[in-house]
């Protein structure tokens, strides 16, 4: 973008945001919005702590995991129900369902089936993250380019690799841009597990920052977060884009 | 003389629900030449090229092809598509490549086998061009090289050049009639062009709609063994096509 003929770097509105935080901080109009470079200096403090590293790799495994069988059954499902009128009719109330269900009530009868500890919290995670990675990977599936189906078969394509050599790559656009908007869901979701299944990872560390109005300590582990999310959706965003110019070739 | 014909189409129909495609469509294809199918819109004519290579299977007859009936894709028949129906993904190499890749074939084989087929069709030099850096006439060649590749006996080609631009489309007739001359192969082109249809083929099959029937067999004869810059001139090539329009101008809404 260009103001008054200058280039603004990137991410310019962070920046201005977050010169506007300091200052609110440093006016010290609220107890609870401590000042961006306190925050950051809390950070610093606490990152090398056994307690934070603990924390992040608690909540790190539980999103990896979550996030990979999000992937795993989300995408072949997204497939099948792309390719496959019959299996389309009968998943594809389920997944609009559970798209839009509140996922966080499920949570006791999650917890009453897997117990209190890691697995639930990744189950959790994977149910986030799962429905929007199936959603996408169908609807990439469906527009694909009947010639490419008709080419495959033509050269006597088994189903293996007309699944693996044509539908996963012509939908792999849409599966990215699906497994982007899961992995933010699943940021959502490995919290949620955390607070309400059992108390471990960054969920500890917001129950008992908050709990005892460390405001600088809860919001360095918030702005962690919010980086973590961040550099992942970038990351997959960078790779939507590599593949983005035979998005547009398509048809 | 009888000839010795590389696909037999016996009886054919196909039905799509209440439709009639095609209605009882017999027609025969000699072997190592190029008939092409020539029609109206709407006259079965892909719907045809499909059911030979399998892609649809008919309501009932038969296809048969070197003697087996054919039920479903084989290795004895490859098709070259009108929308080039290459992998946006992939290289060049890879492209041509792909029929052999799914046989099968390993790697360092299937890209000398290809390696040859770009050089064939001309376009030595972009194997490791992706298709959306090439021009239309560009794809349709890999497109070509990939049907040869496999080395099929029967080539189904679906309005091959109605994609690319007249000049680029006149280079590839020429071309085709190389290919038909060099290649022992057998070639069923599919067309709507009248001009192309006489220029290139061996035999014309003319179809029309509705119902779906073979009207008339057509043999250029005369101007089969010419050079390429004088059949546009032949009056046996003008009569034809000449000749397919009135038949034809009545079915042109």
């Amino acid at each position: 973008m260009k103001l008054f003929g200058y280039r603004l770097p990137a991410m310019s509105s962070l920046i201005l945001w977050g010169l506007l935080w300091e200052v609110f901080g440093r006016l010290e109009v609220t107890y609870f919005i401590p000042s961006l470079s306190a925050i950051f200096d809390t950070f610093l403090e606490i990152a090398p702590t056994k307690v934070f590293i603990k924390a992040v790799s608690e909540t790190a495994y539980a999103f990896l995991a979550g996030t990979f069988y999000a992937v795993v059954i989300g995408v072949p499902t997204g497939i099948l129900m792309g390719k496959n009128r019959i299996i389309d009719e009968l998943l594809l109330p389920w997944v609009n369902m559970f798209l839009s269900a509140p996922l966080t009530a499920l949570v006791p009868v999650l917890m009453v089936l897997f117990g209190f500890g890691m697995k639930s919290i990744i189950i959790i995670t994977t149910l986030f993250a799962i429905w929007i990675i199936i959603l996408n990977t169908r609807a990439g599936v469906m527009q694909i380019n009947r010639s490419l189906v008709d080419m495959a078969r033509s050269f006597g394509a088994k189903p293996i690799d007309a699944f693996f050599k044509i539908y996963f790559w012509a939908a792999l656009p849409e599966i990215l841009g699906g497994v982007r908007i899961g992995f933010i869901r699943a940021v959502k979701g490995v919290i949620i597990g955390q607070l309400l299944i059992s108390i471990v990872g960054f969920g500890a560390l917001f129950e008992l920052y908050s709990s005892n109005f460390l405001m600088k300590h809860f919001w360095a582990v918030i702005i962690v977060l919010f980086a973590m999310a961040f550099t992942i959706s970038e990351i997959l965003a960078f790779f939507e884009r590599k593949v983005a110019y035979y998005a547009s070739k398509r048809g | 003389m009888s000839k010795d014909n590389a696909v037999t189409v016996k009886n054919v129909y196909k039905n799509y629900g209440e439709t009639e495609a095609l209605s009882d469509m017999s027609l025969d294809f000699p072997r190592g030449e190029l008939t092409s199918l020539l029609g109206p819109s709407g006259c079965g004519k892909t719907t045809l090229l499909k059911i030979i290579a399998g892609l649809l299977p008919a309501t009932s007859g038969e296809v048969i092809v070197n003697g087996q009936i054919v039920k479903e894709p084989g290795p004895d028949r490859a098709f070259v598509f009108q929308d080039f129906a290459l992998l946006p993904w992939a290289s060049v190499i890879r492209n041509v490549a792909f029929g052999l890749e799914l046989r099968g074939v390993v790697k360092s084989e299937r890209e000398s086998i290809a390696q040859k087929y770009i050089g064939d069709v001309g376009l030595k030099g972009f194997e490791n061009s992706f298709p959306h850096e090439l021009s239309g006439g560009m794809r349709q060649r890999v497109g070509l090289a990939r049907a040869l590749s496999v080395d099929a006996q029967v080539l189904l080609m679906d309005e091959p050049f109605s994609a690319v631009d007249e000049q680029t489309r006149r280079k590839f007739q020429e071309d085709l009639l190389n290919l038909v001359k060099n290649e022992n192969k057998t070639f069923i082109f599919v067309t709507h062009s009248i001009e192309e249809a006489v220029y290139v083929s061996d035999q014309i099959a003319l179809l029309l709609p509705r119902p779906s029937r073979v009207s008339e067999i057509i043999r250029p004869t005369s101007f089969k063994n010419k050079d390429v810059d004088s059949i546009r001139r032949d009056s046996e090539y003008l009569d034809i096509v000449d000749r397919i329009w009135k038949s034809l101008r009545t079915y042109v809404k």
